[in-house]
């Protein structure tokens, strides 16, 4: 191997799949995953607070699994499947969690929401039907300094039963 | 709040990395799961000029559950290892630990094998590894070798790896039969860094309520500069599970630890803190004993 100094390249491409669509761009590799999304991809949903991952306002899914997108290198979240806010509802037709926070007023200036949309639509794909409690711990990586958190644990349990409603139509049909 | 530039290495297979990491070790970090490292990069505590991330290195990302140990390879998730239930079935301190680590989206990208090479005195994997005495699988270019985790440890976020050595694995050791395990901590919100904590391993005699103490071992979180097995043998062998007295274990605590103050708390009280998370502890395990064991108490 020769000098890495001067045979490594100063940025690289990196190749995205965020809600279901693959994105090339040419980046630096200390490209943080956040700003590749808000800056490269103009992705804007998803929302940069702390950047060293106690917020939680840039929590996103990969793999379906939330992750905190500002403690994540964009060259490597390839090979994954991101998904963000924008991934999980539109305005015409908003997902369970959203729909939820709506009914709930789980949210008053909406900084920190994507970050709890996409860490509860995790939440509840695992435990479809959480008690108060469970909800309240569900969030407990999230930080808002508007509401108080209240109407969020409400709108975690709504969800799961919006979810629930939904699946029952489904069935229905 | 970026981090400052850096060459990204990404080798696909072990001796790659070791490879890499020779030539760039000295001004280079390895690069895991990230959720202590890209922190430091962010708020540029720390300026490498190059990170070798061994994220795709093949091989890394598996458990292995032996008759003596839990083999926890580079790249294992916190949440993988939580999850893991074979690895429950035979060391349960595992999984109880491992909920007490930052929030589920931390443990979905952290590494237990990290969280022990960085070495933070307020994490919970490091003081699982000492009271398991676990072993440190190291690699680098002149080859293997094996470390004990008693004394891998030099100092907050210090150990004796050197720059050009990663850890392949983490052998936790299994405890013996019966041995009952506990991991209890106390912070502000649940997933934040403790106040104080600890892995409890105690073994017991005898069934029911006529079971006592044989022996216990912790180590501790946030108390201590490096993470250290606290033998408690002495202030609690022989107590009766149904009517135990623990008040010898308080001196024994407080003579092995030496909390710092912070904003959070101050040192005496993350003392008064250890000693009754302590007692609380023995107390879980030991009332534990009395309803497994089909004791009346």
């Amino acid at each position: 191997m020769t000098d890495l100094d001067q045979t490594a390249p100063a940025t690289v491409d990196v190749t995205l799949r965020v809600n279901g669509v693959e994105h090339t761009r040419t980046v630096e590799p200390r490209r943080l995953l956040s700003d590749f999304l808000r800056h490269d991809l103009r992705l804007t949903g998803t929302h940069v607070g702390c950047e060293h991952g106690v917020c939680g306002a840039c929590t996103v899914l990969v793999d379906g699994d939330p992750m905190r997108s500002c403690l994540m290198f964009a060259v490597s979240a390839q090979e994954h499947e991101i998904t963000t806010v924008e991934g999980l509802g539109t305005q015409d037709s908003m997902g369970p969690v959203q729909q939820a926070f709506v009914e709930c007023h789980g949210l008053q200036c909406g900084f920190c929401t994507p970050g709890f949309v996409t860490t509860i639509t995790a939440f509840i794909a695992e435990n479809p039907d959480p008690t108060i409690d469970e909800a309240r711990e569900a969030v407990s990586g999230n930080l808002c300094r508007c509401t108080g958190y209240q109407n969020i644990c409400k709108a975690v349990v709504r969800a799961a039963e919006i979810t629930r409603e939904r699946a029952d139509e489904d069935g229905a049909r | 709040m970026k981090p400052a530039p850096f060459v990204h290495h990404s080798p696909r297979a072990l001796d790659e990395a070791v490879a890499v990491l020779a030539e760039v070790g000295h001004d280079g970090k390895v690069l895991a799961g990230g959720q202590s490292l890209i922190p430091v990069l962010n708020m540029r505590l720390a300026q490498p000029a190059h990170l070798v991330d061994i994220n795709r290195v093949a091989g890394l990302d598996t458990v292995t559950v032996t008759d003596t140990h839990v083999r926890v390879g580079a790249i294992v998730r916190h949440a993988q290892l939580e999850k893991h239930d074979e690895a429950y079935a035979v060391l349960p301190l595992l999984r109880q630990a491992l909920r007490n680590v930052a929030h589920p989206a931390i443990r979905n990208r952290g590494t237990t094998v990290g969280s022990i090479a960085h070495a933070d005195a307020a994490g919970e994997m490091p003081s699982v590894a000492v009271v398991t005495d676990a072993v440190i699988e190291a690699v680098g270019p002149r080859g293997r070798r094996e470390i004990a985790a008693g004394e891998f440890f030099e100092g907050p976020l210090q150990t004796v790896l050197e720059a050009d050595e990663l850890v392949e694995a983490v052998r936790f050791g299994r405890l013996a039969p019966g041995t009952r395990t506990t991991f209890v901590e106390s912070a502000r919100r649940h997933g934040d860094y403790a106040l104080a904590g600890l892995g409890l391993a105690v073994d017991v005699e005898g069934a029911g309520a006529d079971a006592v103490v044989r022996s216990a071992r912790a180590s501790y979180v946030s108390v201590t500069d490096i993470p250290v097995v606290v033998d408690l043998t002495d202030a609690v062998a022989g107590q009766p599970v149904s009517s135990p007295d623990w008040s010898a274990v308080e001196d024994l605590v407080q003579a092995a630890i030496a909390p710092e103050a912070d904003i959070h708390a101050s040192s005496d009280y993350r003392r008064a803190l250890a000693a009754e998370l302590t007692r609380r502890a023995l107390t879980s395990l030991t009332t534990e004993t009395i309803e497994s064991t089909g004791g009346a108490a």
